[in-house]
């Protein structure tokens, strides 16, 4: 088959993440500088807001949603081994998208838009930066529509057989978006652009909040998924052994979209505008959706552990030896894995309602979503960058050593960065600030660990440049050689026989979701149409 | 459909682990009380000033008729009003907070005094101090360039010493015990 078109589609889109993505890393490791109050010739607030609202935007929509986009694209052909539907419309959204973030970026970059990637209202950015960003969320629409597309017209055209689990995954990840992004597009567009045009005099931030918290919990699944997908489809394949068990992988997915969904309020735990009975309720669903990251982490240890031995690792633990960690996806997939279980630990801190008190809105905070989404997350998107390079461009990987040189790295500079971010939270630093002003004996303790994640930033800022490199001397180094390899997607320890049509299909989740969402979401965004709320009017910053 | 006799183990713990963490939540919430700030109630915060409640001579920290004390503080851009406050140490203290003008939060390092303050709402907690000391009340959520700035002071002392001060308080005339509040 001539796939030429989505490898392009898929190469275009991952430039545009990765070149974000490394733009964003300087930025970070400024903003740790700056931070720190050590070097006098840095500190300026405004340039400091100004880069952690473009660092944030750049981290956590754009890196993500091309990364997904060109990954979704490459493994829809690619998988059902059909050319993309509709490419025209594909390069139409792409457009969109890169648009909208140009758009976002002048602002952003120009110190019009330092209300942070999470722009919460009366504070107000100039105008171009929400339709900006609603231009990215339009483009993403429209790769959602097109995998949901393709996926069923696969299944028309092959009745009864069993969706390939990449897809599946990928399709799961489309409808979830769908879902997770119309929160945050009705605040954008019926309070924020309205307001920031003066369309509207004063709009319910305690309404914006709702809105957005409906959307910031299942966002990190979207990211996340990607990496969920390589540990199942590729991961086995590559440390030389058979997943585990195909229909866990599915389950895992579905109640993963299910249950990311109506649990945003644990990120308004703290918040007045919503009442103790649902924030309990959303704290209880939680919990439910640590379930498939279990099973997931039960899974690929399982497939991990077949290979090791398959590989004559013999004992309890010997087999973790004896697999192939000069493998860049297996090196990844257990670094990943680590990170995700101190990770996970500190998620269930957050998670823990009333316990929120302790860490909410200080350094903990980003120290946890550091080590679990740039971390665990954002390792993955190396590892399959790393696979499929070679694959997209045809020609071999420059060098599979600096490749595993760069993961080390990676993880090395996130654990000496994350974990006295995670301290700094435990000692009251509250995140998002430029710098220490309290006069206060705690304060002074602060000061050690500020010089730690210097250190930890710095490892990272040189892995991510490695790693642009590594993509870079690939694709365009001087090089005769052809590299032929195709995408081996890992084969099922059990043949997958009889599946249900629920596991593969998506309209009764569909309809789930819908119930859920009605009940979890639709009295606390009703109670602000009945009760006596009092508006705000916009704030410069 | 299969699925490993092990792994069938493995979701059955899992759902025993999740369901030992959500028991325990909500024995703590339903039986002893132990929630998230969450009172919903609404307030103009355009009108602050001129609200009864944080009038500007009600703000700071107030003993009840019943005894209970309530520190009523309005966070502006770029600090928490007033500014400095004195509390007993082992000793139930509620909090209102209200925005004048955008979203904060707040909190107090050690402590489980801790809650956003949305524009639009009275957001209520309850928290005691088991050790005297200097606190400082820290805004934690961005609100302008000059966040980093936005602090204010809670001196929590002695309970006896605070007792002795309410003594002493009490004997002295009304006016200069007020003012002494305001000058805190
Ligand atoms: C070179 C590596 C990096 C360094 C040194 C770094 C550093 C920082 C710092 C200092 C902040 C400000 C946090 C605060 O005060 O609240 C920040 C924010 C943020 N970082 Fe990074 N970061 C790095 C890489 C990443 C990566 C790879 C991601 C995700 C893919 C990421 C996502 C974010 C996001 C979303 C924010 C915004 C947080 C907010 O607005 O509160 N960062 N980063
Ligand atoms: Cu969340
Ligand atoms: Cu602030």
């Amino acid at each position: 088959m001539n796939d030429t078109s989505a490898k392009n589609l898929a190469l275009s889109h991952m430039w545009v993440a990765f070149a974000a993505f490394i733009v964003a890393c300087f930025m970070g490791e400024f903003q740790v500088l700056e931070r720190s109050g050590l070097f006098e010739s840095l500190t300026s607030i405004s340039v400091y807001f100004a880069s952690v609202s473009t660092h944030g935007v750049l981290m956590a929509f754009v890196l993500t949603t091309f990364f997904i986009m060109g990954f979704g694209y490459y493994t829809a052909s690619n998988s059902l081994n059909v050319p993309i539907w509709n490419p025209k419309l594909a390069w139409t959204g792409f457009g969109i998208a890169l648009t909208g973030v140009v758009m976002a970026a002048v602002p952003l970059l120009s110190g019009l838009a330092s209300v942070l990637y999470t722009f919460y209202p009366p504070v107000q950015a100039h105008v171009a930066f929400y339709i900006g960003a609603t231009l990215l969320v339009i483009g993403s629409w429209v790769w959602c529509v097109i995998m949901i597309v393709m996926f069923y017209q696969w299944k028309k055209d092959n009745p009864g057989k069993t969706v390939p689990l990449a897809m599946f995954a990928t399709t799961a990840n489309a409808l979830l978006w769908l879902w997770t992004s119309a929160g945050v597009a009705t605040e954008v567009l019926f309070q924020l652009i309205p307001l920031a045009l003066g369309l509207m005099d004063t709009v319910d931030p305690g309404l914006a909040r709702t809105l957005f918290a409906w959307t910031l919990h299942p966002i990190v699944y979207f990211w996340l998924i990607p990496a969920y997908t390589a540990f199942y489809v590729f991961v086995p394949k590559q440390a030389g052994s058979y997943l585990f068990s195909e229909e866990a992988a599915r389950m895992a997915f579905i109640v993963l979209v299910v249950f990311a969904l109506p649990i945003g309020f644990h990120h308004l735990y703290m918040d007045p505008e919503q009442a103790k009975g649902w924030k309990l309720l959303h704290g209880v669903g939680t919990f439910i959706v640590a379930l498939p990251t279990l099973v997931t982490g039960f899974t690929v240890i399982a497939s991990l552990e077949i290979a090791g031995r398959l590989r004559g690792g013999k004992g309890l633990f010997g087999w973790i030896g004896s697999l192939p960690w000069s493998n860049p996806m297996t090196l990844a997939v257990i670094l990943s894995l680590v990170m995700l279980i101190f990770g996970g630990f500190g998620g269930i801190v957050n998670a823990s309602y009333a316990m929120n008190a302790m860490i909410h809105n200080t350094a903990w905070v980003p120290g946890h979503f550091h080590l679990i989404f740039a971390g665990t997350t954002v390792i993955m998107y190396f590892a399959i960058a790393y696979y499929l390079w070679p694959i997209l461009s045809k020609k071999p990987l420059a060098s599979n050593s600096l490749a595993l040189v760069q993961l080390w790295t990676w993880f090395i500079g996130m654990s000496i960065m994350t974990t006295p971010w995670h301290v700094l939270g435990l000692l009251g630093q509250p995140r998002r600030i430029s710098s220490v002003q309290y006069n206060n004996l705690l304060t002074m303790s602060w000061e050690p660990y500020e010089i730690l994640m210097i250190l930890g930033g710095l490892i990272l800022l040189i892995s991510a440049c490695l790693f642009f490199y590594i993509l870079v001397k690939t694709q365009f180094g001087a090089t005769t050689e052809i590299f032929a390899g195709e995408v081996e997607y890992a084969e099922p320890l059990h043949e997958v026989k009889d599946l249900p049509e629920y596991l593969n299909d998506f309209k009764l989740w569909n309809k789930v979701i819908a119930v859920l969402m009605l009940i979890s979401f639709g009295v606390p965004i009703l109670q602000f149409f009945f009760m006596d709320t009092y508006g705000s009017s916009a704030w410069g910053y | 459909m299969h699925i490993d006799p092990l792994e069938k183990k493995w979701v059955l713990i899992s759902l025993g682990m999740v369901s030992l963490f959500i028991s325990i939540i909500m024995v703590d919430a339903l039986l002893h009380g132990v929630n998230a700030p969450s009172n919903v109630e609404t307030i103009d915060s355009r009108k602050i000033h001129l609200s009864e409640e944080f009038a500007e001579d009600n703000l700071g920290v107030h003993i009840e008729e019943n005894g209970d004390i309530t520190v009523r503080m309005v966070a502006g851009r770029y600090a928490f009003f007033p500014k400095q406050i004195v509390l007993p140490a082992e000793t139930k203290v509620t909090f209102r907070w209200v925005s004048m003008d955008v979203l904060h939060g707040v909190h107090m390092p050690m402590t489980n005094m801790s809650t956003m303050i949305v524009p639009g709402y009275v957001a209520q907690v309850e928290s005691s101090f088991p050790r005297p000391g200097e606190y400082p009340i820290l805004c934690n959520e961005y609100c302008g360039l000059g966040h980093d700035h936005m602090w204010s002071k809670a001196f929590v002392i002695d309970k006896e010493e605070w007792d002795a001060s309410i003594a002493e308080q009490n004997t002295t005339s009304d006016t200069t015990a007020d003012e002494e509040s305001n000058n805190e």
